[in-house]
């Protein structure tokens, strides 16, 4: 073995040795990297009780309701459902049935009082019309398996 | 063929090489980057959700993967210096630092603009973007620590070391958005695919090309001033037609 390729070697192995250390530690804080926790976290206990944190999902169809200034909708994730009500400027990506990421606290009544409300969008990009022929065949998808289930 | 690659770590053989490459890969990214941004702003189509806001992307993709790809080759430039003890390969991770920690900064920026609009606020503490921010910290960290050190060969050593160490940095903020649950959505391209539009896609690829190509033009006009600053007592530099008619 040249010198040279011992040196290598140890800055190899002292690579190596650090990625497993990282790798260690980054899974002891595996909780405290979380963003934001879903409905189904919620429900499991395994949010933070009575402080401030984070909830993310889908904000359910038909479930946003305007009561003056206060706005209500459902965070979903399919499995769990959290009621939401909030006071603010929502950003201009929130909608029924995209993501969502709420700030806040989870009151004694179950209802999640958020102070800050984000828009998570996902990584698909195009256009206007071929979105439009997706969610069409998305929705014909639907109608084809609801009416396979009225016809059994 | 046995291509002699120690022929090209000699700086007085290297100099003259980076020097023709330079406006080559200089004219590239301006050609690259006209046709990229023709194809991002002119032919791709808005977007379903986002409308005109999404075409920062053409920015903050190319300038985000080239913040990580550099940090990547300026640490095996690092590894190499160590390993091989080549000056030549000092004076390029000195002169990658820069524009990487330009790179990180532009993609912080760009992403903070494309943030405000979408998401509704400029910065998340999410796991993408603190990840991202280290990054920039490391570049600050390499360049700083090199200012510190007086001698120019110590100061490589103790760089290549903070770079090697900080490379565990790149696979986190790579798979952060997969790893944890964060803010920042998952990546649109992967090696199984991509979920973009092919004319957007194409803009995108065509960006990151041009800022890979500035980036290697700007790296290695920067590392031929760094070989004069060195080797300035070295005979061949003595010797070469822009010293002597200084």
């Amino acid at each position: 073995m040249k010198p040279r390729h011992r040196r290598l070697a140890w800055i190899a192995a002292g690579l190596a040795v650090l990625g497993v250390a990282v790798a260690l530690v980054l899974n002891a804080f595996q909780s405290n990297l979380v963003f934001f926790f879903s409905p189904t976290d919620v429900a499991e206990q395994k949010a933070p009780q009575g402080r401030t944190f984070r909830i993310g999902g889908l904000v359910e169809e038909k479930s946003v309701r305007r009561d003056g200034i206060v706005v209500h909708f459902n965070v979903t994730d399919t499995a769990k459902t959290i009621p939401v009500s909030y006071q603010g400027i929502l950003p201009d990506l929130f909608k029924e049935g995209k993501g969502v990421v709420a700030q806040g606290k989870l009151g004694p009544d179950g209802v999640f009082v958020a102070s800050e409300v984000l828009a998570k969008h996902d990584e698909n990009y195009m256009p206007p019309e071929a979105a439009a022929a997706v969610s069409k065949a998305h929705i014909e998808a639907a109608e084809k398996n609801a009416a396979k289930t009225l016809v059994r | 063929m046995a291509l002699n690659w120690y022929r090209f770590s000699s700086p007085a053989t290297f100099y003259p090489l980076a020097g023709r490459l330079v406006p080559l890969f200089g004219w590239g990214a301006a050609v690259l980057a006209a046709v990229g941004l023709w194809l991002g702003f002119v032919v791709a189509p808005t977007d379903f959700q986002q409308g005109e806001v999404y075409r920062i992307i053409f920015i903050h993709v190319p300038s985000a993967w080239m913040s990580m790809f550099l940090y990547v080759v300026m640490a095996f430039w690092g590894a190499l210096l160590l390993g091989f003890n080549t000056r030549l390969s000092g004076m390029m991770a000195q002169a990658i630092a820069p524009t990487g920690a330009l790179m990180t900064f532009i993609a912080l920026w760009s992403g903070a603009l494309w943030g405000r609009p979408t998401w509704g606020t400029y910065w998340a503490w999410d796991a993408r973007m603190t990840s991202e921010l280290i990054l920039l910290f490391l570049y600050f960290g390499i360049i700083a620590l090199r200012q510190a050190i007086g001698d120019p060969r110590r100061a490589d050593r103790a760089c290549a070391v903070l770079a090697l160490v900080g490379v565990v940095n790149i696979p986190i903020i790579y798979f952060s958005v997969k790893w944890w649950n964060t803010l920042h959505q998952g990546a649109s391209v992967k090696l199984t695919g991509s979920s973009m539009e092919t004319t957007m896609l194409a803009g995108m690829l065509v960006m990151s090309f041009a800022f890979w190509f500035y980036a290697i033009a700007v790296v290695l006009a920067r590392v031929r001033t760094i070989v004069l600053e060195r080797e300035r007592g070295a005979a061949w530099v003595a010797e070469l037609p822009e010293a002597r008619s200084a």
